[in-house]
């Protein structure tokens, strides 16, 4: 963790990373069809560290008052949709205020699946977990509800379930006594969908505000706008490299 | 004479232990399965009557943890198989596949906690609701 604390290690694992897909972007012309199929993996192949799924999120897109990621959200993976205190919230919609020039903003925060999540380095049981791809994940099967994720958590992106759920989506277990939190709606990008309920639902609008996509895959968008455009990540100081990033922000 | 006594008596006993069992079994009767809806299952009933938790377990394990998304061993599987024709689940009622055999041998069942007990609804997207009814109930029927 220590080497994850300063911020000059981190510019260098950000330009290191970034060499790395101008080279493999070039050297693996034919290699494109190798992360096609990479992406659209067969049901027995387990998921692969050389993909790491993330998420742009352009602020200056998101229209105020739309709470359309919100809503798809929670229709996708079972959610109440209720947002009190002991609710589960996998997105939510925040309208922040700059304090000096009262600009006011409006953007979704979810879970940002960082490379190196908090969440995973407190879990005594070894629940929350980060899968090869970048997903980061609880384990409800031996999460015991302790909350240490939810307080490690530097986006307050985790939930508690309270109660007991029924008619929950078969795709999407939840449970009482657990932690949860977005799941890139893993059991989309698992069938090779590759985009998730909140980004669909943002097009959908015609917002096209999120992107969602294989960060280290050289010709998918999201790695292109991560090339050549200024993208920011919340909380940057943490050194968490995150997967989700925000523009205009 | 003694010899008599010990004979009759020893067939007493042995009719006896004959009868008992008959006279138990006549209190807890089986479980009744209701046949899946597929041709045969994944393996042998008999296998899979002494081993299903050990499959589900390595199953759930590469799936959460790896993202193997085999359908053979899997519990959406078993669902969607085995749902009463009833009740349409695998664990509603005590007659449900998952039930009879668990509420026979006195095995509580956790799954069903967080799985679903019923299979995918084959639904279009324009069909479904816009927010599903999953909201935890409150008495009258308050949003928590």
């Amino acid at each position: 963790m220590s080497d994850l604390q300063q911020k000059p290690v981190n510019e260098e694992r950000r330009t290191l990373l970034k060499a790395g897909a101008v080279a493999t972007g070039t050297a693996l012309a034919p290699g494109v069809l190798l992360f096609g199929a990479a992406q659209a993996r067969a049901p027995e192949e387990p998921a692969s560290d050389k993909v790491r799924w993330g998420m742009i999120i352009d602020v200056n897109k998101c229209a105020d008052g739309c709470n359309d990621c919100v809503t798809a959200c929670n229709e996708e993976n079972g959610l109440s949709g209720a947002t009190g205190p002991q609710d589960s919230q996998w997105i939510r919609k925040l309208n922040i205020r700059h304090l000096k020039t009262g600009v006011e903003t409006s953007l979704p925060m979810l879970c940002v699946h960082c490379e190196h999540p908090p969440c995973v380095d407190v879990c005594p049981t070894g629940a929350s977990m980060k899968r090869a791809d970048g997903i980061v994940l609880v384990d409800r099967h031996i999460c015991i509800g302790c909350r240490y994720c939810m307080m490690a958590c530097p986006y307050k992106a985790r939930s508690f379930v309270h109660e007991p759920l029924t008619d929950q989506n078969p795709e999407v277990p939840r449970g009482k006594g657990c932690v949860e939190s977005c799941t890139f709606c893993v059991q989309k990008v698992d069938r090779g969908e590759n985009t998730t309920a909140c980004v669909e639902a943002c097009n959908a609008a015609g917002h096209k505000a999120m992107i969602f996509g294989d960060m280290n895959d050289p010709t998918s968008e999201i790695a292109q706008i991560l090339k050549t455009q200024k993208t920011t990540e919340i909380r940057a100081d943490l050194g968490l490299n995150t997967g989700v990033r925000y523009q205009g922000i | 004479m003694r010899e008599i006594i010990r004979a009759w008596g020893l067939t007493a006993l042995l009719a006896g232990l004959l009868l008992a069992p008959a006279g138990v079994m006549a209190g807890v009767e089986k479980p009744v399965l209701e046949r899946g809806k597929g041709e045969r299952c994944v393996e042998d009933t008999e296998y899979m009557r002494r081993y299903h938790m050990q499959l589900l377990k390595h199953h759930r394990d590469d799936t959460m943890r790896r993202g193997i998304r085999t359908t053979k061993h899997s519990l959406k599987g078993c669902v969607e198989c085995h749902a009463s024709s009833k009740t349409g689940s695998v664990a509603s009622s005590k007659e449900d596949f998952c039930m009879a055999c668990h509420v026979y041998a006195s095995v509580k069942l956790d799954c069903w906690d967080c799985h679903a007990t019923k299979p995918m609804k084959k639904t279009t997207p324009a069909a479904m609701p816009r927010l599903s009814p999953l909201t935890v109930g409150l008495p009258g029927g308050q949003q928590p």
